[in-house]
Formats: structure tokens, sequence, C-alpha cells
């Protein structure tokens, strides 16, 4: 019998440890197939954060360490600088990178550290139980925010892909959203470029990836989708931000 | 025997590599020696100084506060700051090119150099550190010509830096006059 | 080998490039700016990593995977920047990964003062951070013993896979001492469990602290207890120097240690007689050079540059067997040969001078 789909060998057998209709799992498979297709899986080292994705280095097949909170890209820096013909990415969520670890992740872009960063940004911390993000959209009901976020408490949502854009040696800036099959197409596209970029030294590369948490927004799987279209693709327009890198 | 000694001034006088030029004769004697810096967020270009304890023993604190055996004044605001300080029969080697006050304390003895100015005569400013040595060759037997001339030939034994050994020299002497 | 004068801070650097440091990640802060300034001039050229990182917190982190990956790796700071490295430093006990940390340290609490102080004592010995570790903490008192520790803290780390600790006070780094500069050989460490990016010739290995099983993670800290026990038996370092018919028995590391053997000196042309018990490694402390001391000891005196830290361990070591006294210099001020002598003249009721 033919095989017309199977899992990709960039991922391990560890069942994931991810909810219904959260996009983790998506994003991880793109990423397991990119580092299969580029065929850089065995010289790969992922960086895991503190949240959701606690536990992804014990789901990508290849060496992984697991990270202090926000503090991943500075792990990814020390290993990339003295293991310069490694691949080293970090896989973050919007609390890790956006929040706490926001000193790390633009000082990794400041620097020029070759590295790939996947931003994995759902509007929410959802490991410790849905508390309000930097990303929380104004209005959005977090366990932290009960009456929904307001501005003059919060301010508004930070636009990290626009924050990291301007920083002179960003490379390759790209938000994606993972809510149906054309966007998951385009993501994998993108993942594979900041890949790419590493490989040919060209430096530092992040994909945002927009994400759904049903269980954190309290919605179902499908409504999660529409959430990312809806909700969070009008504040958080989709596209290039930067892009220095050129073809690889 | 232990000698503590302070060399202090302006920045940009010298006066840390004149401890360390003075600290290293002492090692190669076989003395135990430390020499330490005023350290802290003091104005670039201010006064500098450094404690340099030389000692057939083991130096416990490494910094002079009191008991100074030789005062290295390259200016007055040194001589103001160091003079109390002094132990019973210390000796002040003062730059009198930048000191305005006569010296009066009965309990020190005060060797005066014309450091800056004839470092200026020698053919650079740079080198009024290295005049004061003078004041350490005529009045002490803590070390000779000879000891600074080696510590000298290891230090500046860069191709570039060679050349300013016998400029160095050149100071040395014509303090001694 | 002719000897040299330097600075402790630059034993250290220059010590740590010949025993084979490649990852220097650093912070500036002040009296251990000579550090990360001596790596940025030598680490290229020596083959090695030097970054400036954003913070201690960065800087920290960078170490923890240049140890993952197998890197021999360093980081140093003064008190309130190790104070920052704690949380990584937890996470380096925690995952069992080799590296140097030097704490050249000044006073606090808070921002405090840049003058030297031994006021880190608890912070070095007790772990640090959160969590269940130690780390082991080696102070040396001169700047010849800088260099040879740094050799001896790589060579810990590697052979019990733990981070190691230098703890010097600011006088130490910032003081020029001779200094023969011996290069010797360093521990081989076996790499087959590094995140080094060769799964292509061994299975896929990884690093983490992360534990959320009960049994677990209970038995991972037992067995790092176990090799706690290890290092206490194999590494503990002290200089003993109490000898029989000594009255006193003085307790002193670092540079202070010194100022002590010169109160020593003092006393002993006063015809009193006390010794100097020097530990080198803070923890483990040398708690067995207590249980044996000569009969003619009938006190102990703890001396350092802070409010009263070591002298803990000093009372557990002694166990109640003798008296315990205290004298301390904190805020940046450093006791004088003659407070310490005129502290063991009042110990023993003789009239201070």
């Amino acid at each position: 019998m033919a095989v017309v789909y199977e899992k990709s060998r960039g991922l391990t057998d560890n069942p994931l440890t991810y909810c219904p209709g959260c996009s983790h799992g998506i994003v991880h498979k793109l990423v397991a197939e990119t580092l299969v297709e580029l065929d850089i899986l065995e010289k790969t080292i992922a960086v895991a954060p503190v949240g959701c994705s606690v536990l992804a280095y014990e789901f990508f097949n290849c060496d992984g360490i697991q990270a202090a909170h926000g503090r991943a890209p500075a792990v990814a820096a020390g290993i990339k600088r003295t293991n310069t013909d490694k691949i080293v990415f970090t896989y973050q969520g919007d609390g890790d990178l956006a929040s706490i670890g926001t000193a790390e992740i633009i000082h990794s872009a400041h620097r020029g550290d070759n590295i790939t960063v996947i931003f994995i940004n759902n509007a929410i911390y959802g490991m410790t139980g849905g508390q309000m993000a930097p990303t929380t959209l104004i209005g959005q009901k977090t366990s932290t925010s009960p009456y929904g976020r307001k501005e003059e408490q919060a301010g508004r949502p930070l636009l990290v892909s626009e924050m990291m854009a301007p920083i002179p040696n960003a490379v390759y800036i790209e938000r994606t959203s993972v809510h149906d099959v054309a966007n998951i197409n385009k993501t994998k596209k993108a993942i594979k470029k900041a890949f790419e970029n590493q490989i040919n030294n060209k430096g530092f590369s992040m994909v945002e990836i927009l994400a759904s948490c049903p269980i954190g927004w309290n919605v179902s799987p499908v409504d999660g989708n529409k959430f990312i279209k809806e909700g969070l693709m009008p504040y958080y327009p989709l596209g290039v931000y930067k892009d220095e890198g050129g073809e690889n | 025997m232990t000698t503590r000694i302070i060399f202090s001034g302006y920045g940009g006088q010298g006066v840390l590599v004149l401890g360390e030029i003075v600290a290293t004769i002492a090692m190669k004697k076989g003395k135990h020696v430390t020499w330490m810096p005023s350290y802290g967020p003091e104005m670039r270009g201010g006064t500098a100084n450094c404690a340099v304890i030389i000692s057939d023993k083991i130096i416990g604190s490494p910094i002079v506060l009191s008991e100074v055996d030789i005062l290295v004044a390259m200016n007055q605001p040194s001589v103001d700051k160091f003079l109390p300080k002094m132990s019973q029969g210390g000796m002040v080697m003062e730059n009198t090119s930048l000191t305005t006050k006569k010296i009066t304390d009965a309990h020190v003895k005060v060797v005066e150099i014309d450091a800056t100015n004839i470092a200026s005569e020698v053919g650079s400013l740079r080198v009024a550190n290295m005049v004061m040595l003078a004041g350490f060759l005529k009045n002490l037997d803590l070390f000779e010509m000879k000891d600074i001339i080696e510590v000298l030939e290891e230090r500046f034994s860069g191709s570039r830096s060679k050349d300013l050994i016998p400029l160095n020299i050149k100071a040395i002497e014509a303090g001694m006059k | 080998m002719a000897k040299v004068l330097m600075k402790g801070n630059d034993a250290i650097s220059e010590a740590a490039i010949q025993a084979g440091c490649k990852g220097f990640f650093g912070y500036p802060i002040t009296p251990q700016n000579e550090i990360p300034e001596y790596f940025s001039r030598r680490m290229e050229e020596a083959g090695g990593v030097f970054i400036q990182a954003e913070s201690e917190v960065a800087a920290i982190n960078m170490v923890y995977g240049a140890a993952a990956a197998g890197v021999r790796t360093m980081t140093t700071s003064s008190s309130p920047g190790i104070a920052l490295k704690q949380e990584g430093i937890s996470f380096i006990a925690g995952a069992d990964l080799p590296c140097v940390i030097v704490n050249v340290s000044r006073c606090g609490p808070g921002l405090g003062g840049i003058l030297p102080a031994q006021s880190d004592y608890f912070q070095a010995t007790r772990g640090g951070g959160h969590g269940d570790y130690y780390t082991p903490v080696f102070a040396p008192s001169n700047v010849q013993e800088c260099w040879d520790m740094v050799f001896h803290a790589f060579d810990v780390a590697e052979k019990y896979r733990t981070p190691t600790m230098i703890l010097i006070e600011g006088m130490l780094g910032q003081m020029m001492e001779p200094c023969e500069m011996t290069k010797r050989p360093t521990y081989q460490m076996d790499k087959s469990w590094c995140v080094d990016g060769n799964a292509d010739k061994r299975p896929r290995n990884t690093i983490t602290s992360l534990s959320l099983y009960a049994e677990v993670l209970e038995q991972m800290n037992i067995d790092r207890f176990k090799k706690y026990e290890e290092i206490a038996k194999n590494e503990t370092m002290v200089d003993n120097q109490v000898k029989d018919g000594d009255e006193v028995a003085i307790v002193a590391y670092g540079t202070p240690s010194r100022i002590v053997l010169n109160a020593i000196e003092e006393l002993k042309a006063d015809g009193i007689k006390a010794g100097l018990i020097r530990p080198i490694t803070l923890w483990p402390f040398p708690s067995g050079e207590f249980q044996n001391l000569p009969s003619s000891v009938k006190h102990v005196l703890a001396a350092e540059l802070s409010m009263g830290q070591m002298v803990e361990d000093v009372r557990l070591a002694v166990n109640g067997k003798l008296p315990v006294h205290f004298y301390g210099r904190t805020g940046g001020s450093i006791f004088e040969p003659v407070e310490i002598a005129n502290k063991v003249r009042e110990i023993l009721g003789k009239g201070a001078k």
C-alpha cells in the first residue's frame, strides 16, 4: 500500500502535550519538516522556552535544551557563537519573547546572532492558565483581565514584528498565520527561509506566527481559527516586515 | 622591613606606571610586593594614586591609608591629601614644578624635584614621572639605575616603543643633577 | 618561570584562556571590568568567543548555552551582577553543566559601594538561587592563587559537571602582585552528553532542569547531593596553620586572611599565640579542621569583611565545643592588623593596645 502521509522524522514519537485545537502541533510539524527537507536535523540544536512549549526539546528529533523564561535567545547565542557550523533555533511564545524576554530578543537581533527564532503569538499566557499577555487585544478577557484588557491600564498590544524590523542587524522578519491551509503553507515557506538564511550565514531571522489557543480563549477549535482571522489579523497585519537576506 | 609608598598626581602624569615600575623592581629583588590603585567612579583626568608596599614578609592589606613612608606627589592636591598620613620620618618627594606651598612639617624629610620643568627641557612632559625616580636614586637605597633600565627594557620591548628608553633614561639622569 | 607583576583580574583572565576557556560572556561592572576587557583583547587570537551581553542575566544564559554545547566557558561579575546571574546559575546546577563564575565582590546591600567586602558569603555558599543545590566556591588570597585556582575551578567544574565559583574581594582583583604564569594540563571531559549538534554520530541529546514528576525530580536531587558528598570528600581545601600551644584559632579567608597573619605576628611579639585557619573552599567548608584542634586552643575568632556570615559556618563546625567570637568590618572598610590583635587581647582578657 502506498504511503500518502507520514509523520516527519523531524519529530520524536513522544506524544505532544498540547491541547485540542492548539496551533503548536502545526508549527512543530512545519519546523520539523523544514529541518528534514534542508537536511540539517542532525546538526540542529532546539532551544525551548518556558510556556506551553517548555517541552519542545522532547518533540523535535534533534539536540535540544530548555532555557529559563525569556532567555532562549541568549542561550542560543551561547551555543551558536561557539558552534558556528551548527543550526540553532529558539521556539518561544509571546509571554516568553514579548514580555519577560524583550531584552534578550532585541539584543540577539541587535548583535546579529545568526539564529532562527520561531515566535508563537497567541495573545495569551497558555501554560499558566490564560493570563493577559503583552499581545492580548484591547477588550480581550483573560484570567488577569477579567473585564477585558483596558488600554489605560495595560497599554495597547505590543507589535513585535514591527518593533524588531527596524533593528539594523535583524535580517528577516515576517508575520504569518496558521488559521487555514493557505496560510499554513505560507508559514512553512517563511520558516524555511528563516532557516536557509542561517545556513547561508545571513544573520538573525524571526517568524512571528499568529496561533490559536482555544482553551485559553475559551472557544472551540473552529472558533479559535476564526478569532485569528477576525480578531488578531486586523491588529497584527501579516506580511514581510524586513527582508535583507535576499534569495537563498 | 616594610616600605609603604604612595604615588599621586593628576591623571595622565603617569603615577600608576611609576608605581608599577618601582613595584616590578622590588619584585625582581625577591621582595613581597603589592600595587594597589585607587579605583572608583572618579573623574577621568582627575587625581590618580596608587599604593605600593615592599616587604620582607607577607603583605596583609595592600591598601595604604596611614603610615606612609614615601610619598611621591606630582601636584599640590597630592601633598594636601597625603601629607597628614605620613609616618614619623617619612619622605615626601614633591614635584615643585606643580606644587605651590612650601612643606614646613618637621616630621617628614622633603625632597624637591622640579620634575615637570626638567621633563620639558629633556623633550617631553610625559617623562616627568621618570624624573621623580631620581629622588629614589639620590636619597634611598631601594634600587639602582641598572634596575630601572632592566625594567624599562622589558616594558618597552616592542620595536616601536624601544625608542622611548633613551628618553626615559635621560629624564632620570637630568633629575639627578 | 619568571614572575610577572599582574592584577588579580588579569591573572584570572589569562589563566582562563590558558586553561582552554573558549567562551566568555560578561557585562561591565566595577571592580571586575579588567576581566571582560582582557577577554575582548585576547579571545580572538586565542580562538575563542567574547561577547559583551546586554545584561548579567543574558551573560549567564549564554554561559548556560555554551556549557551545554561542551564549551569551556566562564562569566565574571561583581556582587549585584552575581545576584542577577542566580537564576541562570540555578539552571546550570539543575542541568548539571560545568562552568566557572567569578565574583570580584564589592559591598552591599543594594547598589552599596564598589569597595571591597566579603558580604556575598551567604549568596556564594548557600547555592544563591532557588532550589536545592550548591556551588563549589574557591577563595584565593593572593594573585598567584587566583591564577592557580582558575585551572582548578575548571577542572572541578568538568569533573563533577557543576558550576564552580571563584570569590575574591575587589581588592584582590585590583591589586598587582608577582605571579608565575604556569600553564598546566587540564581535565579532559567526555562530551558525549552535550547538545553540540552531532546527532549524526550519536543519539540526540537533551539538556534540561525540568522534571514534572515528584519521584523523578526527588531522585535527581538525591543523586546530585551524592555528587556534593563526593566533592566535599575530595575537594575541600584549607590552609590550617594552628599549632599546638596556640590559644586562639582565627578563621579568615581571601585577602583579609593576610591581614590576620600580620595580626598573629604582632600578637606573637606580645607572647600571645594564635594561629590562622584559612578556608580555601568556602563550600565545601573545611568543618573537619575544627574537630581536631590542639587542646591549647580555647577560643575561635572569625574575622571577615561583613557583619558576620562565615562565622555561622564556623559555629556549625565548632558545634559548641569552644566559644566562637566574631570581628568584622563592612561597607568597604578593611580591618587593620591591630584591630584583630586587640580583639584577641580582649577575648583573652588582656588590655587592648
